[in-house]
């Protein structure tokens, strides 16, 4: 009964012309995205399984999926082994206090070997910090290269012959500064923490610091023009003609940012064996058994994932603030 | 010594070109009392706009100077305030925002509510309180140049500045929106200079209208007074003898006395010499008829 009145009712409000559209836009949404990753799905498994490694073969998408679960079931076991062994200290500090009740417990945290959530967890909070930084420094640094003619003419020369050096060519001089400078006896954040956070801050400077200034100084003369009649003071200025004229070119810059701090810190990872997804890989790689392979392909993908992710997250929040709400952001 | 409200003495004015200095205007001198309506007109490039920026602040004289009650020109300020040809609204504020901006920005201080009710009171000077909370992107070319002119005179200016204000609107916007200015004109009594490549535009508004000569080294060619009594009717003013005898005069100087120069791309010349032709006879047949 009901469900023939459910079909009684989309066979009412679908016109033939209505039908066409839907079904355009249902192809454009799903179908063409689905059928591009399927034929990517059967490329890859025809791939790798012609292509034999020192590692056994190469893993296709099925082994990819295993691993998935695997990591998913080491972490839900590390889990459980971190709440024992906090249970255990629990009980045993309660026990000697009640022998001796001057006993200070020492809580001890527990140190078991990082699983590849942790490592997400780590590489993500230290993208964020390090590009947190770098646009707390080049978004007002940008602001006032593009204001002032002068301090564009004296910081350009510094972008253009800092912007092609690769992070991690500074990552050696970063390091031993981190070691010489960041010394304390109960450090908050570990040098590690530090040294990977600073390269990803030092590739995070540049788009957004150009974008900015670039962004800024193009600003509708027309504009300009008011707010010299008005004679806003130099904060009114920036906060109500400047900012909202260069949002998207600011945003340009922070989303090139992110997206490249977030690959070389894969590669900063990796190079220092600082915590992280990066440092994931290079284990598993020097681990070298026959999971591996698929293990690193898991990490790959979740870089991937991630970075994506990031990218829309910006895109949400330049949503979320541009005025300009007819513009299709993409 | 008898001195005038605003007054250009001597203005002239150099453009660094890399042929060495370009004169865009040269000893361009005018006295103007207070109140009085002034249209600027004269052929595209004859340096009108510049005469403008330079009352503004925005362009400084390379010679001579502006003198606004007694005191020197030397800064774009709120007292001189401009309508800008493309209304020049902040896109990302809402029509109320855009006024409020400037009434935060002028002399008097006011407590909030009374700013409320200035923003108010000037937007329904230009008869736009309906559209208080629309963004510009969301209302008509005319009525964001109605807001552009309540923002203009939120200022309180002592001088109002427009910069060919309805140039960019189609002709029954244009009507009106010159209907208004004469409304707020006779209200506020403000002095006002316009620039206009419209001639009815200028002898339905003005008091006087300056005719300027072209450019290189342009300057202050004729200045015809408008002795019409306000207010002024557009349909009366198209029967009006002396109106069209003004609006002739003014035609003479632009296409006879000061002919602009035909270019030396073709194509450009055939298209202004076409229109050219086309006006002047016309009107002129028009005149006759009165006359």
């Amino acid at each position: 009964m009901a469900s023939s009145t459910i079909v009684k009712i989309m066979s009412d409000k679908i016109t033939p012309s209505m039908g066409l559209k839907t079904l355009l836009k249902i192809s454009n949404v799903i179908l063409l995205p689905l059928i591009g990753m399927v034929v990517f799905l059967a490329l890859w498994a025809a791939v790798a399984n012609n292509l034999e490694t020192s590692l056994g073969k190469f893993p296709g998408p099925v082994a990819v999926l295993e691993q998935v679960v695997v990591l998913v079931e080491e972490h839900q076991a590390q889990a459980e082994k971190e709440t024992a062994f906090y249970e255990r200290q629990e009980l045993r500090n309660a026990d000697r206090m009640a022998k001796d009740p001057s006993y200070e417990p020492n809580i001890r945290a527990f140190t078991g070997v990082p699983t590849f959530f942790d490592q997400i967890w780590t590489s993500l909070y230290t993208v964020g910090v390090g590009f947190f930084f770098a646009s707390l420094i080049a978004v007002p640094l940008g602001i006032m290269c593009g204001l002032s003619k002068s301090a564009y003419a004296s910081i350009n020369p510094l972008i253009q012959l800092f912007k092609p050096i690769s992070p991690l060519a500074w990552l050696p001089l970063v390091t031993m500064v981190v070691s010489a400078v960041y010394v304390s006896d109960d450090p908050f954040f570990a040098k590690s923490f530090v040294t990977s956070a600073v390269t990803v801050a030092l590739c995070c400077l540049w788009p957004t610091l150009i974008n900015t200034a670039v962004g800024v100084s193009s600003v509708d003369s027309d504009l300009l023009n008011v707010s010299k009649v008005l004679r806003l003071n130099t904060w009114v200025h920036i906060q109500k003609i400047i900012l909202p004229s260069s949002i998207p070119m600011i945003f340009t810059g922070l989303r090139l940012s992110l997206g490249i701090g977030w690959m070389v810190l894969i590669a900063a990872e990796m190079l220092a064996q600082n915590p992280g997804l990066g440092k994931f890989v290079w284990d598993e790689f020097q681990n070298g058994s026959s999971q591996s392979l698929a293990r690193i392909m898991v990490a790959v993908l979740t870089i991937g994932i991630i970075g994506f992710a990031l990218d829309r997250l910006m895109l949400s929040l330049q949503k979320s603030v541009s005025w300009d709400k007819s513009v299709n952001l993409r | 010594m008898h001195t005038s409200h605003l007054e250009l003495s001597q203005v002239g004015i150099d453009f660094p070109t890399a042929n060495g200095p370009f004169t865009a205007l040269q000893d361009v001198n005018l006295k103007i009392n207070k109140g009085e309506f002034i249209s600027l007109i004269g052929h595209s490039g004859c340096g009108k706009s510049t005469v403008l920026n330079i009352v503004a602040g925005l362009h400084q004289a390379t010679h001579g100077g502006v003198l606004l009650e007694n005191q020197e020109v030397t800064e774009p300020g709120p007292e001189r305030a401009v309508v800008f040809q493309n209304h020049s609204l902040l896109p990302w504020l809402n029509v109320y925002k855009n006024v409020e901006l400037a009434v935060k920005q002028s002399k008097t201080v006011r407590s909030k509510a009374e700013i409320k009710e200035w923003v108010e009171h000037n937007l329904d000077l230009v008869h736009m309180t309906h559209a208080i909370d629309k963004l510009p992107s969301e209302i008509s070319g005319g009525m964001k140049q109605r807001v552009g002119i309540a923002r203009a005179l939120s200022m309180e200016p002592k001088v109002l500045l427009m910069d060919e204000p309805f140039g960019a609107l189609d002709a029954l916007t244009r009507a009106h929106l010159q209907d208004s200015v004469m409304e707020i004109h006779a209200e506020l009594g403000n002095t006002v200079i316009m620039i206009t490549h419209d001639v009815d535009e200028a002898v339905l508004l003005s008091d006087r209208i300056v005719m300027m000569t072209n450019g290189p080294a342009a300057t202050v060619g004729e200045i015809l007074h408008i002795d019409l009594p306000r207010p002024r009717d557009r349909i009366a003013m198209a029967d009006n003898a002396l109106y069209n005898k003004y609006r002739h005069q003014v035609l003479q100087f632009l296409y006879e006395k000061q002919r602009k120069v035909e270019p030396v791309n073709p194509r450009k010349s055939i298209g202004s010499s076409k229109a050219n032709t086309e006006v002047s006879p016309a009107i002129n047949a028009g005149v006759k008829k009165q006359a």
